[in-house]
């Protein structure tokens, strides 16, 4: 790839601060803290939205009821995973394969197009942080007000305002751990029995695990979870090409940028940018975006925001920073339907369909078939020979089921053993079954053998299984 | 553990620790001339590394980590052979898992230890247990349906090498068998004499075999003989439970009735053997397995 064909990136030649007595650099860099400005404009107000509705189905998600139960709960104990009526077992788990495949290309797809809008709308680390941060605004005050009490005294004053917002921002964090226990642990008896204090320990801990995450990823990590710890914000970056839009700043109009918007100057010696600064003062993760594209940017567009807010005000055209692709910046076009953005959509849509198709195929029933190994084959007193299976018939609905067995292959066996098995809602049951025949009157060969087992009453509800009838040979 | 491999273990322990330590502090500067230059001179097929700070807070992880191996080595064992504060070792966890659950199955197996055998058949959640132990114990050998193998008698019959009854079950179960049919070739002189009583044997479970004149002679001829046998057989060849001698005149056969395999059985001799389970399974789990296996043979009938 040629110099000209780069995205353009930011400079990140070292700048050499803090140089010790001994002439020394620490290899380690000091976080700076930041203090984004709120800011107001319709990517926030989108951005209100879908946190306000991904938190909102994170938290109403275990209250549902389905069918007198929880909607929506993983009983682990059990190896039961029930999702609105349907349960799914451990051998359910390609399932879940497809639909991780689906949330991968679905987001390979969308970087591709769009950046990395993941990042900046529903990421929960987005989320949540823009809750933690609100109710932070509201104790502490906005940028400004907060970089000033960072630096005041310890007053009681300072001392009310931060320690609410610690016991607030604990608060979300219990919530947030008990809602995620709760998908695993009914959660209208866990929050009961929170409230009695009779949690068990596992419960208690993981409640206690998943409240300190949120309160140190939320209140105190925030962007450096994206910067330092979050692989998809790094592999992110690698699926730009010159398509896809990402936030960028027009240099073209916006240089060379002065301070202020003086009217006595020659407007026409200057760019739109007036270095008002307001751009960095959003940034939730404390970079410039006039220097281009950076892989801290998670696309919140709060600097889309404070620029336009700015453009408006000094009667400028909006858009010096925007939603925009690199070719377009050029005075080029966008090319939208690219070979990569069309390869992402064809896979994604044929992983939805095979998902789609392997749920509207699964039946709620599993046969397995173990075949006897201690020998090949038994020679019976009669002078039968016979072949033993153990059958194992798992019951993956709500309800009692009768299942019929029965057997394809070889003609005329004679079915030793139970015909029909009772299995309790979500259970399993095994029995013994032997198949023999009388080799005076038939001559059979080895050959593979296929076990049915046939929901009572439901006639769609069946499945087979394979295994082999060995004999003596012919 | 010898006491060479324990320190050989601790040193190398101490030694990794203490290098990973001085290899965080030693490198937790460098030079402001260092620090100038845009990349660190590491190339990678054609990558270079650029001259990057790391967070801070990655050095407070990593000397973390460091602290938490030392708490880990103190409790735990891990320094060559020393326990650990805590005594913890896989096999006491094991022990302690095991107790759990006994405990948990213990007042079951009591409820089902009140009811004799017979009456414990009953109980579809005793046969239910009792099918599991089955399977985890028995049916190696006398296959999953209890059907048995070649060598490995049949238990959904009534034929029973040592009897059938509960408690003959139970003694089974508990001391294990030994059973022993010696090698009679030279007794009942060589090959000839072998064939004639193999047909013999055949005729006492199948007396149809007799109407064949050269059978019935082979048969003539082998009748004296029988006295060896009858020892244990006894004289009409039913058997002997207390010694686990089978009865020979059942179509019931352990290693086969054809004329081939019971030569074998006369020539060389067989030897079986049923292990005992008195000191696998505890009281209560021979008495509701011994219910199965009961139920096995009533249910066959």
């Amino acid at each position: 790839m040629s110099d000209t064909e780069r995205i353009r990136v930011k400079d990140e030649t070292p700048t050499n601060k803090g140089v010790k007595a001994d002439g020394s650099v620490s290899l380690y860099e000091a976080r700076e803290h930041i203090h984004p400005k709120s800011i107001h404009g319709r990517f926030q107000r989108l951005r209100d939205l879908t946190v306000w509705i991904t938190m909102g189905i994170y938290l109403v998600g275990p209250w549902l009821r389905w069918e007198g139960g929880q909607a929506v709960l993983f009983d682990l104990p059990e190896r039961q995973f029930h999702i609105f009526g349907v349960t799914f077992m451990p051998q359910d788990f390609i399932l879940l394969a497809f639909t991780l495949m689906v949330a991968a290309f679905a987001l390979f797809f969308v970087t591709v197009f769009a950046g990395r809008v993941w990042c900046g709308y529903v990421c929960p680390q987005t989320t949540w942080t823009r809750f933690f941060t609100w109710i932070e605004s509201k104790l502490e005050g906005d940028r400004n007000a907060r970089l000033k009490l960072d630096k005041a005294p310890w007053t009681p004053r300072k001392i009310t305002r931060r320690g609410g917002k610690h016991v607030l921002w604990l608060a979300l964090a219990l919530l947030t751990g008990l809602t995620f226990v709760g998908y695993f642990s009914p959660i209208s008896d866990l929050t009961f029995r929170l409230f009695q204090f009779e949690l068990g320990g596992w419960e208690a801990f993981w409640i206690g695990f998943f409240t300190l995450a949120t309160y140190g990823n939320a209140g105190w990590m925030r962007e450096q979870v994206c910067i330092y710890m979050c692989p998809y914000a790094r592999f992110q970056s690698v699926m730009f090409d010159r398509d896809t839009l990402i936030v960028s700043y027009d240099e073209d109009r916006g240089e060379p940028r002065h301070r202020g918007a003086k009217r006595d100057r020659d407007e026409s010696e200057f760019g739109d940018c007036i270095d008002c600064g307001l751009c960095v003062q959003v940034c939730p993760t404390g970079i410039d975006i006039r220097e281009g594209l950076q892989y801290e940017c998670i696309h919140c567009a709060a600097c889309i925001d404070a620029c336009d807010s700015v453009m408006d005000h000094i009667g400028k055209p909006r858009g010096l920073i925007r939603y925009t692709t690199e070719n377009a910046l050029e005075g080029g076009q966008t090319n939208l339907l690219r070979p990569r953005l069309i390869g992402y959509g064809v896979a994604l849509l044929v992983i939805i369909a095979a998902l789609g198709g392997a749920l509207w195929l699964r039946v709620p029933i599993e046969l397995d078939v173990m075949r006897d190994r201690n020998q090949l084959y038994r020679t019976a007193s009669d002078g039968s020979i016979e072949n033993t299976y153990t059958l194992r018939v798992v019951n993956k609905s709500q309800n009692a089921q009768v299942y019929d067995l029965s057997y394809r292959g070889p003609e005329g066996l004679e079915w030793n053993g139970p015909q029909h098995v009772a299995v309790g809602p979500g259970e399993q049951a095994s029995v013994a079954v032997t198949l023999g025949y009388d080799p005076f009157y038939d001559d059979l060969d080895t050959g593979t053998i296929w076990f049915g087992a046939r929901a009572r009453g439901n006639p769609k509800v069946k499945t087979e299984h394979e295994s082999r009838f060995i004999t003596p040979g012919r | 553990m010898s006491d060479f491999w324990s320190w050989f273990i601790i040193i190398i322990v101490v030694i990794n620790l203490g290098g990973c330590a001085w290899l965080l502090w030693s490198n937790r500067k460098m030079s402001a001339e260092e620090a100038k230059k845009e990349t660190t001179g590491h190339v990678f097929d054609g990558i270079e590394e650029r001259n990057q700070p790391l967070p801070r807070w990655w050095l407070w992880l990593f000397w973390l980590t460091l602290a938490f191996t030392l708490i880990y080595l103190a409790l735990y064992p891990g320094l060559g052979a020393y326990d650990g504060i805590l005594g913890w070792s896989s096999e006491k966890q094991l022990e302690k898992r095991v107790e759990m659950m006994e405990k948990r199955a213990q007042p079951i197996f009591a409820e089902f230890a009140k009811e004799p055998v017979k009456e414990l058949t009953q109980y579809p959640e005793a046969m239910e247990v009792g099918g599991r132990l089955f399977a985890n114990n028995c049916a190696t050998c006398h296959g999953s349906d209890g059907r048995g193998a070649r060598g490995y008698p049949n238990l959904t019959d009534n034929a029973w090498l040592y009897g059938g009854s509960p408690q003959a079950i139970k003694t089974t179960l508990n001391n294990g068998r030994q059973g022993n049919m010696p090698a009679m070739g030279s007794a009942l002189g060589g090959k000839e004499g072998v064939r004639d009583m193999a047909v013999y044997v055949q005729s006492l479970s199948n007396p149809q075999i007799a109407e064949d004149p050269a059978k019935a002679k082979a048969i003539e001829r082998a009748k004296p003989k029988f006295a060896t046998c009858a020892a244990c057989h006894g004289q009409d060849g039913t058997g002997n439970q207390a010694m686990g001698a089978p009865d020979l005149t059942d179509d019931s056969w352990l290693y086969g009735s054809d004329l081939k395999t019971i030569q074998d059985t006369l020539m060389n001799g067989r030897s079986g053997k049923m292990p005992s389970f008195g000191n696998r399974l505890s009281e209560e789990q021979i008495h509701v397995l011994a219910a199965y296996v009961y139920n096995l043979s009533q249910s066959g009938n």
